[in-house]
């Protein structure tokens, strides 16, 4: 029930921001109902469109948004996924490029399973500094983004820069580096058929595994489940950190191996990011992630058409985006919906039957007991403010 | 100007619009909440800069500032009226400003986004303390709202740590609840702490527009925004740390110039890349003294 009811909120949701795009379109004097004409034509219109763009294009989208997902699951406020992705991609090129005389046929296998060891390890960095330090991994995956797109910068000027040495960029992988297409005649590769596998998989896990429960219950009350005994909070956020980091690291290696085959700075146009996005439209719900990724996907392809039939610039796309993830946060504030969503929009967490619909006292109450979780984990004393306010 | 004079003009330059937007950050962390958005609102307000300045610098940098306030506003109204979460919220006020000012520069300005050059304000040199060697011209002969950078700083640390609306907005920042039984209203701090920290993210953009490029580009803020949160934590949520923090950013930026005037081949990229990694050393308590968010952090 509470599935449907998402469901049609997401539906809604859309149809509302479509309208306000055409709205917007109009007023400024376009052709609204042509460039969204050139919207659906590019992405679901016919079965190239559906297969050579708005598959590819979410791809990365499903298996960021999984990372992102499960993460946020866990209360793991993991917004590095950029970087992870990143990591993953430059790592693939890396194994692509040299290792592939030795694994012959191998190699793209082995390029997908290094990105996505060396996303996990990327991850990983922020896991032990949240857990050792208490460094605020909100704060420390933003910082590690920035590394990582340095770190591909000099590589793509220096290693694994092209034998000219002219374009920041890498010669394309040698063929048994690539992944294989998955129809003929398309753009569509193989890796689309991880992420579709990938999806199911972490539904199954999170819902159906004692795993998935510690992840579930650390989300839900990490006082709670360490006070129960049954949970290492710690372990089960360094876990969840590395399987976010290396879906992301995937996405990434899948990228560079599906899609671009050359390595480069702007290899990633925001995955990362907008995957926070793909997994809030979907209630954090890995099926839901599925859905929601390929829907984005047909939005940023849909944009490139309406940018060249319509003459609508493209990145009118991401104000659609934005204004889907605001009009969830209002609806989720409005009318409870899921308890996930209800406790994204700040609701109260406790209650499993999702009635995000508290009321104020009660959420500041939970509010408070996670603050002072928080306060906890940075082992901080209560800093100078309140022993001034004491004094 | 010799090498190691225009490297230090060129750190404080480049630090100064960063330092702007990492102030206005501290106010708005110091109150409790973390606004990811501050992207979004350094890029509306190099856009409302530009579009305002066609009646000279000063009513260009005044819609910088309106135009920060109104993203900041628009963030505010989900992170504190609503209780939504800051981080999503964050990132779908970036996601709807550089869709936003993408589409409205290509609707106004043509679709090829014409190359379209306004006059920066230019220099305003500060009498004899612009003649002091070496760090003179660097500090002191500056576009205008530089100055206006280093004012904030001092004010800022004695509003907040020596007067008693300084006191509340911090206790907002740690324990909302014990703030609001001593009589504060947390949602009207942060809202308070959001619009300022809006205001000078709006006047940062505006400074990269009027005093620097002269020009707007889509996305232009290219990271600044999360720059200055990562310079909010290196200056360990101080003021002055906070300046000192973006001065370094600055430095570390200025150094490709330096690199490309002298020719050098090492990679400046480990240089770029070097702030960010003091910034995560520095949180974690391994350079120095460990930095200390404030409690609430983050909390709707």
């Amino acid at each position: 029930m509470s599935w449907l009811r998402r469901v049609a909120t997401v539906a809604l949701v859309s149809l509302l921001a479509l309208a306000l795009l055409w709205l917007a379109l109009r007023l400024a004097g376009l052709d609204a109902t042509r460039a969204l004409a050139a919207l659906w034509d590019g992405s679901f219109g016919n079965g190239y469109a559906l297969t050579s763009a708005t598959l590819v294009r979410a791809t990365p989208l499903i298996l960021t948004g999984l990372a992102v997902a499960i993460a946020f699951r866990a209360g793991v406020w993991n917004i590095g996924a950029e970087g992870q992705l990143l990591v993953g991609a430059a790592t693939a090129a890396a194994v692509g490029l040299l290792a592939t005389p030795l694994l012959g046929a191998f190699a793209a296998a082995a390029a997908l399973a290094a990105g996505a060891l060396a996303g996990a390890a990327w991850a990983w960095i922020a896991a032990y500094l949240r857990n050792r330090f208490g460094v605020l991994e909100v704060i420390s995956t933003i910082m590690l983004n920035f590394v990582a797109l340095y770190a591909v910068g000099y590589l793509v000027r220096g290693p694994l820069q092209e034998p000219m040495h002219i374009y920041p960029q890498s010669v394309p992988l040698p063929e048994p580096a690539r992944l294989p297409r998955m129809i003929e005649g398309s753009r569509l590769h193989w890796g689309f058929a991880l992420a579709l596998l990938a999806a199911p998989a972490a539904w199954w896990v999170l819902r159906y595994t004692a795993a998935g429960f510690r992840v579930r219950a650390v989300g839900q009350n990490p006082s709670a489940a360490r006070v129960a005994g049954m949970v290492d909070v710690r372990r089960t956020t360094m876990r969840v950190f590395l399987a976010s980091g290396a879906l992301a690291g995937l996405a990434g290696a899948i990228e560079l191996t599906g899609v671009t085959f050359a390595l480069y700075e702007n290899v990633s146009p925001g995955y990362g990011y907008t995957a926070i996005a793909v997994a809030l439209l979907a209630g954090l719900d890995p099926l839901g992630v599925l859905a929601t990724g390929v829907f984005f996907g047909a939005l940023e392809a849909g944009a490139l058409a309406m940018q060249r039939e319509a003459a609508v610039p493209s990145v009118v796309v991401n104000v659609v985006e934005a204004l889907l993830v605001l009009l969830i946060l209002a609806a989720a504030r409005w009318r409870g919906g899921s308890a996930a969503l209800a406790r994204l929009a700040g609701g109260a967490s406790g209650s499993a039957g999702g009635n995000g619909a508290a009321g104020p006292t009660a959420t500041e109450r939970a509010g408070g007991g996670a603050a002072g979780s928080t306060g906890a984990a940075l082992g901080g004393p209560v800093s100078a403010a309140s022993a001034e306010a004491a004094g | 100007m010799g090498g190691a004079e225009e490297f230090v003009a060129a750190a404080v330059r480049t630090g100064t619009p960063l330092a702007l937007a990492a102030l206005g950050e501290t106010v708005v962390e110091r109150a409790g909440v973390i606004n990811i958005g501050l992207e979004g609102i350094i890029l509306a307000g190099a856009f409302g800069g530009l579009l305002a300045s066609a009646s000279g610098s000063a009513t260009g940098f005044a819609g910088a500032a309106l135009a920060g306030v109104a993203v900041a506003a628009l963030f505010a109204l989900f992170a504190v009226t609503m209780r939504a979460d800051q981080i999503i919220t964050g990132v779908a006020v970036n996601l709807l400003v550089v869709g936003l000012t993408g589409t409205l520069y290509r609707g106004i300005y043509g679709a090829t986004g014409a190359a379209l050059t306004i006059t920066t304000t230019g220099t305003l040199p500060i009498p004899l303390l612009s003649r002091i060697p070496l760090l003179g011209p660097a500090l002191f002969d500056q576009a205008p709202p530089t100055y206006l950078v280093y004012c904030v700083a001092p004010l800022l640390a004695w509003w907040l740590y020596r007067t008693l609306p300084g006191l509340a907005h911090r206790a907002v920042g740690e324990r909302p609840d014990a703030a609001r039984a001593a009589g504060a209203s947390p949602a009207r701090v942060r809202w308070g702490a959001i619009l300022v920290g809006g205001a000078m993210g709006g006047i940062a953009g505006g400074m990269l527009v009027l005093s620097q490029a002269g020009t707007f580009a889509e996305g232009m803020s290219a990271g600044r925004g999360f720059i200055a949160i990562a310079i909010v934590a290196l200056g360990r949520w101080h003021p002055f740390g906070v300046l000192a923090a973006a001065l370094l950013f600055g430095a570390a930026s200025a150094l490709q110039f330096l690199f490309q005037a002298m020719g050098w081949t090492l990679p400046y990229q480990l240089f770029l890349a070097l702030p960010y990694v003091l910034t995560l050393l520095a949180l974690a308590g391994l350079a120095g003294r460990r930095a200390a968010a404030p409690a609430a952090l983050g909390q709707p």
